[in-house]
């Protein structure tokens, strides 16, 4: 077992992600994410205090678009290849439940 | 043995309030897909709405602007910030993850003030798209909870929306109510929406918490699906009470989500309320940040136009009358308080003026502010009674302005002169001598049946005022 990551802390995100593992899946992806986290294990052996943490790697800010209308996508073109459509609208089922 | 706002004990209500408020912008926030309420479903989508792959998002400059309003006559600091993922799992949000602003937003630490003068902290306002919208079919009739299955519009998917953060600081029903209401007239003053709750276009949602004096806060439960500031007290009541009765039962209140069902008036719990950490907040790596400039910042407060709070005051400094009295605030909710004050510069009196536009002019007729400025100076200078001059506006209303003397003549309104009106007070003393002695005793009550005798003795032309300050002189 890890001692980085719990298979239960694994499990609450898969449930988060609405992924229904099994227990040899629960246990395959601890292990892999164990694997993951250990980069970042490297990373806290440097000494950071003074470095401002970046939020993008450009050297951009406010990038903007104008509030004009361009086009977009059809309708029917788009509900043509979806599971299921009905009154022009996608069709999914039941939202609350999930959580069950 | 009852608390603030009738609840049992000792029990006080905090309430904080989070208002979704759609930006009145042309396009969508990240997209230059059209933002209109109304459309057949589905025809305002493109890639990134739909969250297609390789699709990018690029930021609304319009949207920020209308934010940065918001923020600032809510008084927050505008600061550098940045968007973030908020990531949960539902159908209405094709990305899976909404982008939002998380620990960097747009506008903080401002507040608002309420009409009665109470100050309530802003912790934020901070820029977000909003979701697409969910009908849902089957099992209990439309309802959330045990439908079978939902349809999904994503016309609403990406609309750029500005969520504003209350601190916990509002403690009574009207409180909450007035927020909501002053918060609307702010936006309405700056275009930054149309502020409608009924078409879901401001959407407010109570955390509400109830403990006693000197102790800790509660815990708290959000409230969702309030579509009305009606809704909005009923909801906070109903949930307040829920609360105490549970506590004093000896039970614990549970964090979650509930929704509100206008039909039964009660609250139902639709999630137990997911940690910030469950929603796995990461900043949006395909947006850059956001860092208004000084010059932007500084050239949409020199744009901002007078807020209510200040147009109230203006109001109220003209006709002498309380800045959160009824007429004010009805008045400049209307957006009347400027012709009223025309009405003053033409000469007219500000204070009756107001009346006359609080109680006649609901549907904003157009009545020339000279023409009410007369009425309005024939009614104080006693030509006119308050019962005539009512006549006379409604006749000003219906003929879209006119003069007022002719009109008056025109209906017989003579008005009385003071050496008649004095000869009906004589003759009224003389028939009341019962209610005379009592009010020269200094029972205030029975000037009403003396001055109700002059009006009847004047077949109601007299002034009602001008009758009474009569008989306080004659009292002497």
């Amino acid at each position: 077992m890890s001692d980085r990551i719990s298979a239960e802390t694994v499990t609450k995100v898969a449930r988060l992600a609405r992924l229904d593992l099994t227990p040899e899946e629960i246990e395959r992806t601890t292990a892999e994410l164990d694997g993951m986290l250990e980069h970042f294990a490297d990373i806290d052996t440097l000494q950071l205090d003074d470095v401002v943490p970046m939020t993008q790697p450009y050297p951009l800010e406010n990038v903007f678009r104008d509030d004009v209308i361009v086009p977009g996508l059809d309708r029917d073109e788009v509900l043509a290849v979806a599971p299921a459509v009905e009154d022009g609208r996608f069709r999914v089922p039941p939202i609350i439940g999930l959580d069950a | 043995m009852s608390g603030r706002d009738g609840l049992p004990g000792e029990w006080q209500l905090v309430v904080g309030l989070e208002v979704h408020v759609e930006l009145a912008t042309v396009t969508k926030l990240f997209s230059a897909s059209p933002n209109r309420f109304g459309d057949e479903p589905n025809t305002n989508i493109d890639p990134v709405t739909l969250g297609l792959p390789g699709a990018l998002p690029v930021l609304n400059r319009q949207a920020v602007e209308l934010a940065m309003r918001v923020g600032l006559a809510l008084n927050c600091t505008i600061q550098p910030c940045a968007f973030h993922r908020k990531n949960y799992f539902y159908p209405d949000m094709p990305k899976a993850y909404q982008i939002s602003q998380y620990d960097q937003p747009l506008n903080i630490d401002g507040h608002l003030e309420l009409p009665d003068g109470t100050r309530i902290g802003v912790e934020r306002a901070h820029l977000e798209e909003d979701t697409g919208k969910s009908t849902h079919f089957g099992g209990s009739g439309g309802r959330i909870h045990g439908s079978d299955y939902s349809l999904i519009d994503f016309n609403r998917a990406g609309v750029p929306l500005v969520e504003i953060v209350s601190r916990p600081d509002i403690r009574t029903v009207d409180e909450a109510r007035q927020y909501v209401n002053e918060l609307r007239g702010i936006l309405l003053a700056v275009g930054a929406s149309d502020a409608k709750m009924e078409e879901g276009s401001m959407r407010v949602d109570a955390n509400v918490s109830v403990h006693k004096p000197a102790t800790p806060l509660g815990t708290r439960c959000e409230i969702k699906n309030v579509n009305s500031v009606r809704s909005l007290g009923r909801a906070i009541d109903y949930e307040a009470r829920r609360q105490i009765d549970l506590l004093e039962s000896g039970e614990r209140i549970r964090q979650e989500t509930r929704h509100w069902d206008e039909g039964d008036g009660r609250t139902h719990t639709l999630r137990t309320k997911e940690d910030a950490d469950d929603y796995r907040y990461f900043l949006e790596p395909d947006l850059v940040p956001l860092a208004p400039s000084q010059q932007w910042i500084d050239a949409v407060r020199a744009a901002m136009p007078m807020l209510p709070a200040a147009r109230r005051a203006r109001l109220a400094e003209v006709t002498a009358t309380a800045s959160n009295s009824e007429a004010a605030m009805v008045v400049v909710e209307r957006g009347q308080d400027d012709y009223v004050l025309a009405v003053a510069a033409a000469g007219g009196d500000a204070a009756r003026a107001l009346v006359h536009v609080k109680e006649a002019f609901a549907d904003s007729p157009s009545v020339p502010a000279a023409d009410l400025a007369k009425l309005t100076t024939m009614e104080v200078s006693g030509k006119l009674t308050a019962t005539q001059a009512k006549a006379v506006v409604a006749e000003l209303i219906a003929n879209g302005g006119g003069d007022a003397a002719q009109i008056a003549a025109a209906k017989g309104f003579e008005a009385m002169e003071t050496d008649a009106l004095g000869s009906l007070v004589d003759q009224a003393i003389a028939e009341n001598a019962e209610a005379w002695s009592k009010f020269c005793a200094g029972e205030g009550k029975a000037m009403g049946a003396l001055v109700g005798a002059v009006m009847k003795l004047s077949h109601g032309k007299a002034d009602g005022k001008a009758v009474t300050a009569l008989f306080n002189q004659k009292k002497g």
